[in-house]
């Protein structure tokens, strides 16, 4: 029983950090790139207008740097629950 | 025909020999290195992958004919539409890494089927998805092969149809041989190639136009003329003098972006030949990683694209607009020849009028018709879309081999594409089909002969398809995403995160999401139910049959959610599988 209740602590930690990446992919994407695009549009960075570029660049660079997040702190998460063998 | 090509010193067609056959040279050599030797060895590479190259695979295995040739031109017509592209083809590694490749990876098996009929205790299960995933595949396949095709009739000047059976015979001879194992290495060299060819001829024109060394900078920075005005704000000056939309705004409606943007995402977490790659590496951990690598790697191509849109567009009504027709460069007289530029002189004033509108008339295929210009427009200048890619270098007037390598690299594109859905589909037959339902008891050494015969038999199908290919494989190509997103997406993530999930649901769910995602296509898409496709005015709630995927989806999810509500818990030993691929330790190889 102590067993089911050291995974079920873990997987529960998993799941709240899946659910605030899964977030900030939502806002960063579908929010700042498609849904928010006008608002952020009448604010220029360089020649970018900032909606757009959310949409063809910043999105994307915002995906990368997540899954590297989610690596670390799953590699960390492991080990504090000993499944890192 | 291409006397204008050789130009000087070795020319381009020479060249390109040269670098096309360098390159198959070191794929055949890789594929003899990294034969398959056991089923293991075929279906997942033996288990023992590295994350870096599985990430470099996994990157070649995604971006496909599509990505690297017609990517960044359907993106300079589109503007920022382009962007369902973009953040869908690389959204849907976050949901790759987090949702679904760790977790799979745990399970242990070969294929998507595998998990699916294991997860849901069921052959009808495994047997639906087994449908499913060849149904997603061969649609793919076909269009990679006709990309083959394409690329060596373009550069090399053979029929298209002699490209593709020279690209049959190479696929056919390191997928068969090598299976996962022989396609994994070959990738791995194929994504240098790949890479190398798309950002070079990048790196040199956002010089030229922007004087900026990184591409994806020079898209945000001011044109190189002394003007100080910005890029993007002359290409939206000079869209809408032209009459078409501004670059930056884009035509679609909000919820059709959304619609579309989500039903790609989805669709790529759900391609059985993505998935595939994650079951080649060695711990949970490394599955999660070589996710992040691969998008990296991905993102490297996908964030240049937009910039080469950005710049070739600009570069290309700067260059004809209004412009004395016998003054074109040269570039524009040798693609002329090809027909992915032509230009006819409505007005005669001998100059080139480009604005909105068709300037030809189609004929009953959908295809221009050169001969009958379309009067009803202005528009004197037909320009297709992959010319924004394969005329890069030229344009820019960079060296012959430079031109060479584009060949090179498309076709390692397409090439590496193919390969692993071929594997997909090979696999799906002699494990999912004969060794999993039809066969149990066949041996080892006759399931890994019934692999590689499904191979020579997809490769065949797929060769067909590529030399006729049927009218409708450009139109279903783009919508195996939203087959896939209609099919697995959601029988998977309930299998690894809803215990409750029984295969009664999980059957209903795929059979519904997929047959919606089919209808809707065949009425919106292909138009067979009615005389002609119906109208953008009558699609549900707005949304495009590319964007379908998204709604049949969710379609998925509810069928599944509420049949289960009504059926029997899964068996005990079922939600043990489940407690279990949930803990990331211990995870085994691969086994049946």
């Amino acid at each position: 029983m102590a067993k089911t209740k050291h995974a079920s602590a873990y997987w529960k930690e998993n799941i709240k950090y899946v659910l605030i990446l899964l977030l900030i992919w939502f806002l960063v994407s579908f929010g700042a790139g498609v849904l928010f695009k006008d608002a952020l549009n009448t604010i220029k960075i360089g020649g970018f207008k900032l909606g757009f570029w959310f949409a063809q660049q910043g999105a994307m660079y915002v995906f990368v740097i997540l899954i590297f997040v989610y690596v670390r702190i799953m590699n960390r998460l492991d080990k504090k629950y000993g499944y890192d063998a | 025909m291409m006397h204008s090509l050789i130009l000087e010193g070795i020319g381009v067609q020479n060249w390109t020999y040269i670098l096309v056959g360098v390159t198959f040279a070191i794929y055949i050599g890789i594929a003899i290195w990294s034969r398959a030797s056991s089923t293991k060895d075929f279906y997942v590479a033996g288990g023992g992958v590295s994350p870096l190259a599985n990430g470099m695979a996994t990157a070649a295995d995604w971006m496909s004919a599509a990505s690297f040739i017609s990517m960044a031109g359907i993106i300079s017509f589109a503007g920022y539409d382009g962007a369902v592209y973009l953040m869908g083809w690389t959204g849907g590694y976050v949901l790759l890494a987090l949702l679904l490749a760790p977790y799979l990876r745990k399970f242990g098996k070969f294929t998507v089927p595998d998990f699916i009929g294991d997860r849901y205790y069921s052959k009808v299960a495994r047997f639906v998805a087994v449908l499913c995933a060849l149904l997603v595949s061969f649609t793919y396949v076909a269009g990679q092969m006709r990309g083959v095709g394409i690329v060596f009739s373009r550069f090399l000047e053979v029929d298209i149809n002699t490209g593709v059976i020279i690209g049959m015979l190479i696929v056919l001879f390191y997928a068969v041989l090598g299976g996962m194992k022989g396609i994994t290495y070959t990738q791995v060299a194929q994504y240098c190639v790949l890479i190398f060819a798309f950002m070079l001829p990048a790196i040199f024109i956002s010089i030229q136009m922007t004087g900026n060394p990184i591409p994806q900078l020079g898209f945000g920075d001011t044109l190189s003329d002394g003007s100080g005005t910005y890029l993007l704000d002359k290409l939206d000056g000079l869209s809408a003098e032209l009459g078409f939309s501004e670059y930056t705004e884009g035509s679609k409606t909000m919820i059709d972006v959304f619609a579309i943007t989500l039903a790609l995402m989805v669709g790529t977490a759900g391609l059985p030949h993505v998935i595939v790659r994650f079951f080649t590496v060695k711990r949970v951990k490394d599955a999660r990683k070589s996710a992040g690598i691969a998008l990296l790697l991905i993102v490297i191509l996908y964030t240049t694209a937009p910039a080469v849109a950005a710049f070739a567009r600009t570069n290309l009504i700067e260059t004809v607009s209004n412009k004395p027709y016998a003054e074109v460069p040269e570039w524009f007289k040798k693609w002329e020849e090809t027909k992915l530029i032509s230009f006819t002189d409505k007005n005669g004033d001998g100059h080139i009028q480009y604005v909105k509108g068709d300037a030809y008339l189609k004929d009953e295929n959908g295809k221009f018709d050169f001969q009958s210009p379309n009067n009803s427009t202005k528009n004197e200048l037909y320009v297709d879309r992959d010319i924004m890619v394969l005329a890069n270098p030229e344009i820019a007037r960079l060296p012959n081999w430079v031109i060479a390598l584009v060949a090179a690299g498309g076709l390692a594109a397409a090439l590496s594409t193919a390969a692993g859905l071929l594997l997909v589909i090979s696999s799906s037959v002699s494990h999912d089909l004969i060794k999993k339902i039809i066969k149990p008891s066949i041996s080892e050494h006759g399931e890994l002969l019934a692999a590689r015969l499904s191979a020579v038999g997809a490769v065949c199908v797929a060769g067909y398809f590529g030399i006729n290919p049927p009218g409708f494989v450009a139109a279903v190509v783009a919508l195996a995403f939203g087959l896939a997103a209609a099919s697995f997406f959601p029988a998977i993530i309930l299998g690894i995160f809803y215990k409750r999930m029984n295969k009664e649901g999980a059957i209903a769910g795929m059979v519904i999401g997929i047959t919606a995602m089919l209808l809707y296509m065949i009425k919106y898409k292909l138009g067979w139910f009615d005389e002609t496709v119906p109208d953008k005015s009558e699609w549900w709630f707005g949304i495009s049959p590319e964007g379908f995927g998204t709604v049949a989806m969710v379609l998925n999810f509810i069928v599944s959610i509420v049949i289960m509500k009504f059926t029997p818990a899964p068996p005990e030993d079922v939600q043990e599988i489940v407690e279990n691929i949930r803990i990331p330790s211990g995870a085994g190889e691969a086994t049946h």
